[in-house]
């Protein structure tokens, strides 16, 4: 990969691509950009592993006979298209490559605070990823990327301690991340750079972070009570030896439904960097924007039990977990009508991230509305642990933050890479995507309703239809992520020369060159005006009413 | 209540059809109105709304409250089965679901029940952790290992449907399924009729009951080692520590299985043997059948107050 970042043009400026080459100038960087490109690289190839195990999912469900694998095989499969999408790609797609990398450049610092820190957590992701993967390797792993009790600690015969130690670890790589980022922005901030002038990008993820921080360590907790028990019977969650499963459930989920937040708060981050740079317009509501995304990491703590309903948890709990997701529901829709209302009378235009960032809205606001039919406590009860939930849940995890995290790769590469990519082709990747991803996720919804439970190797013969529309349409998805991939690769040696700022856009970021200088700015940066002034030039006065 | 849940599914429905169809055509008309016309246009700032954004936060969060009150209400009616209901008794074991009924009828993978009339399940678990869902009927409830659960339902229409086991539970997860078949009154009455050989769930458990010696001290016993279960079921006891309880089908089953977590005010622990892992989750439920028949006489399956319990959270 570092070839092929090597351009050789010489009469580039000097920037963090072209300071120093080789291999070691990589694995020991501590320069954020630099690191940046690492997970870059790192999540990419864990995404298309993820999405060959998709695939094949999807090629399994073509018939409702399970004829293609056997159901163990199945269920190694679905089990780690879990793994590796929620926990090597989703959770740091984001923040640990467009956040790394853009973070301390919006806030117009050098580097992050604590840039070997940075490094380690890069080492200590790899480190998970390496026995997540020897898991698939060594045989695979069956439990569902849940690793619900007591099937995981008791009952699986699969490399359950493998791919529970590879999360493990993963977590630090996490935690760390986190607590550089709050570090950071607490710290960091270049002279005039306010609380309140932050972009919303920075908001988004310092929302995240503080998730990661204050959440994380409990999913070790709880993975490391499944091996200690799956090792030496000590009875924690299996009740034959005096545990409780369903406190499994309780410790999983008030870090994997906040975990949640920790996928989604990025994605709206970079959808509110999209929006007013292609609408050429302040952002709508900054302070209910960048509040909200606070509001959606406190309140996203309270509402775990909304995933055990049918668990036979107490009514009352139910009852309060219920309500509280609805309150958490309040501030993603705030989100999306203030994104909207951004567009009101703007100057919009078309280009690739504009496109994601379209569908984006669309694609969350339907992921965000259908959680609704799961927060409410009679429906939950027949829609639960079926293809209803699958749907919704990729309504927000690839409608929503795959369509940002592309976005926001086509929006910042040019900064990144100081090469453009070819528009045509991304504009029609883009459609690829949309269109691929709702023909996919959408009939899946309705298979939900029908009955159809998730996890199932083999399938009631009436629902084949359903699952013939979701395979071809993942066929298309598929296509369209492939695509990218091809042309992002192509730009690095044949993209035209992006310049400073492609975009016109407001931000820190755009004010350095393409690429960055290894310190990010020849000159350190003094704020004057807040985010997204982009009528700044007639000096109006920045108040906010409302 | 499959109607209810319909009906609210619907206006769920409505709802998100509306609000997606609002946010899509406004992105879609402000994205065409608004389009760039000349690449160096500078529109003017609008910074926000203190107005708007209390309007989009309250509007659909009122919304959102009737979403929550009306499955409140649905779940909360789910949640107790009424006094009349008949009982049905579901094991779920790696992968498959037995079924027993009170007059002595054992299935697997097939559930009967007569149309019109309540019908309370009661759920136990051999090993993980499945959900007996029936989509039909739009319930479903997970079955966890260790504890009884119950469900109920009140078929509407003769036929025949699926059961799903809903919590991914192992290899054959997906083949852990069945199907529920509802009987006019008198086809069901026939169909009792046609099986049980071995007597009711009852006489089942009464059986094994003398087998295990339980009945030594439980039923003979005149020394006062052991207290006496007739009457027992469904009445209130009070413990060592100070504590009462209502008999019930978890308290009989943690009974048998942990006989030193609550012991009887009057009576030593110690005294009895644990039967972990010597009964099946069938063998067990028979055993809690025949206890709740000593309640009054003659009458098993007689109605009982305490019969929720276990879906309100209690357990061991």
């Amino acid at each position: 990969m570092s070839t092929a970042l090597q351009t050789p043009e010489v009469a580039e400026s000097p920037n963090y691509l072209n300071s120093e080459y080789g291999w070691r100038s990589w694995l020991f960087t501590k320069d954020h950009k630099r690191i940046a490109v690492l997970y870059i690289i790192s999540i990419t190839v864990m995404f298309f592993i993820g999405g060959i195990f998709a695939s094949l999912i999807r090629v399994e469900l073509l018939t409702p006979q399970g004829d293609l694998v056997n159901s163990d095989t199945y269920n190694k499969f679905f089990t780690m298209h879990g793994i590796v999408m929620v926990f090597f790609f989703l959770i740091p797609s984001i923040p640990a490559t467009l956040g790394n990398f853009f973070l301390p450049i919006q806030i117009g610092a050098k580097d992050l605070a604590f840039p070997r820190i940075n490094l380690l957590s890069w080492y200590i992701y790899i480190a998970g990823a390496i026995f997540a993967l020897a898991a698939i390797v060594l045989g695979g792993v069956d439990t569902g990327w849940t690793f619900y009790t007591p099937f995981s600690s008791t009952y699986s015969n699969t490399f359950v301690i493998t791919a529970a130690v590879g999360v493990f670890i993963a977590g630090f790589s996490s935690i760390l991340t986190g607590l550089n980022f709050i570090v950071t922005v607490h710290k960091m901030r270049a002279p005039g750079m306010t609380w309140g002038r932050l972009p919303l990008f920075v908001w988004a993820n310092y929302a995240t972070s503080l998730i990661q921080v204050l959440g994380t360590p409990v999913v070790a907790i709880t993975l490391a009570l499944v091996g200690l028990e799956r090792a030496f019977h000590i009875g924690i969650f299996d009740p034959a030896i005096g545990g409780d499963p369903i406190l499994f459930q309780h410790m999983f989920w008030f870090y994997s439904h906040p975990a949640v937040y920790i996928m989604i708060l990025p994605g709206m981050g970079v959808i509110s960097e999209i929006v007013p740079c292609f609408s050429r317009k302040s952002i709508f509501g900054y302070p209910f924007i960048a509040g909200s995304s606070l509001g959606i990491a406190i309140i996203g703590f309270l509402v775990w039990g909304h995933h055990m309903f049918v668990t036979g948890m107490s009514m009352y709990a139910s009852l309060y977990f219920s309500l509280l997701t609805m309150l958490v529901a309040v501030p993603s829709a705030v989100k999306v009508f203030n994104w909207t209302a951004t567009m009101f009378r703007g100057s919009i235009s078309y280009d690739t991230p504009m496109l994601y960032a379209f569908g984006f809205i669309g694609l969350f606001t339907i992921g965000g509305l259908t959680g609704l039919f799961l927060a409410t406590l009679g429906v939950d009860v027949h829609v639960t642990d079926t293809y209803f939930v699958v749907a919704h849940f990729h309504y927000v995890m690839v409608g929503g933050m795959v369509l940002a995290y592309l976005g926001g790769m086509h929006f910042w590469w040019p900064k990144i890479t100081g090469k453009l990519y070819p528009e045509g082709w991304a504009r029609f990747a883009a459609l690829l995507v949309f269109a691929g991803f709702n023909l996919t996720f959408f009939p899946q919804f309705i298979t939900g309703y029908l009955g159809q439970p998730r996890r199932y190797h083999a399938y009631a013969p009436e629902f084949q239809v359903l699952n013939v529309m979701s395979t071809a349409g993942a066929s298309v998805l598929g296509l369209g992520y492939v695509i990218p991939l091809i042309y992002m690769l192509w730009s690095l040696k044949y993209g035209k020369p992006a310049g400073n700022n492609p975009w016109k856009a407001k931000g820190l970021e755009w004010e350095t060159s393409s690429p960055p200088p290894t310190f990010n700015f020849d000159t350190p940066p003094v704020v004057t005006e807040d985010a997204y002034a982009y009528a700044s030039e007639s000096s109006h006065e920045e108040s906010h009413h409302g | 209540m499959a109607r209810q849940v319909d009906y609210l599914y619907a206006y769920l429905g409505v709802v998100t059809i509306v609000m997606t169809a609002l946010i899509f055509a406004a992105v879609f008309f402000f994205a065409v109105k608004y389009r760039r016309k000349h690449d160096d246009e500078i529109p003017k700032p609008i910074h926000g709304s203190l107005i708007l954004e209390i309007t989009w936060s309250i509007i659909p969060f009122i919304v959102m409250l009737s979403f929550f009150w009306w499955g409140a209400q649905i779940f909360f009616a789910n949640a107790s089965p009424p006094a009349n209901a008949m009982d049905i008794y579901v094991v779920g074991k790696q992968w498959m679901w037995k079924i027993q009924y009170p007059e002595g009828q054992r299935e697997i993978n097939e559930l009967h029940v007569p149309v019109n009339h309540p019908v309370k399940i009661t759920l136990a678990s051999e090993d993980v952790i499945h959900s007996f869902f029936i989509p039909a009927f739009r319930i479903k409830h997970d079955v966890v290992p260790g504890r009884y659960d119950t469900m109920w339902f009140t078929a509407t229409k003769p036929g025949r449907y699926h059961i799903f086991c809903a919590e991914y539970c192992g290899t054959e997860h997906s083949g852990m399924v069945g199907w529920v078949t509802v009987m006019t009154e008198s086809d069901y009455e026939n169909w009792l009729a046609g099986g049980g050989t071995e007597g009711t769930m009852a006489d089942q458990g009464g059986r094994l009951f003398e087998q295990l010696g339980c009945s030594t001290c439980h039923e003979l016993d005149r020394q006062g080692r052991c207290p006496n279960l007739r009457g027992v079921y469904g009445s209130r006891i009070q413990f060592t520590d100070g504590s009462t309880r209502v008999a019930d089908d978890a308290y009989i089953r943690e009974s048998i299985l942990n006989p030193n977590a609550r012991v009887v005010q009057g009576y030593k622990a110690d005294v009895m043997p644990t039967y972990q892992g010597q009964l099946s989750e069938e063998q067990l439920l028979q055993l809690v059948v025949y206890i709740k028949s000593l309640a009054i006489t003659g009458a098993p399956g007689a109605p009982t107050a305490a019969a929720p319990a276990a879906s309100t959270g209690t357990r061991q």
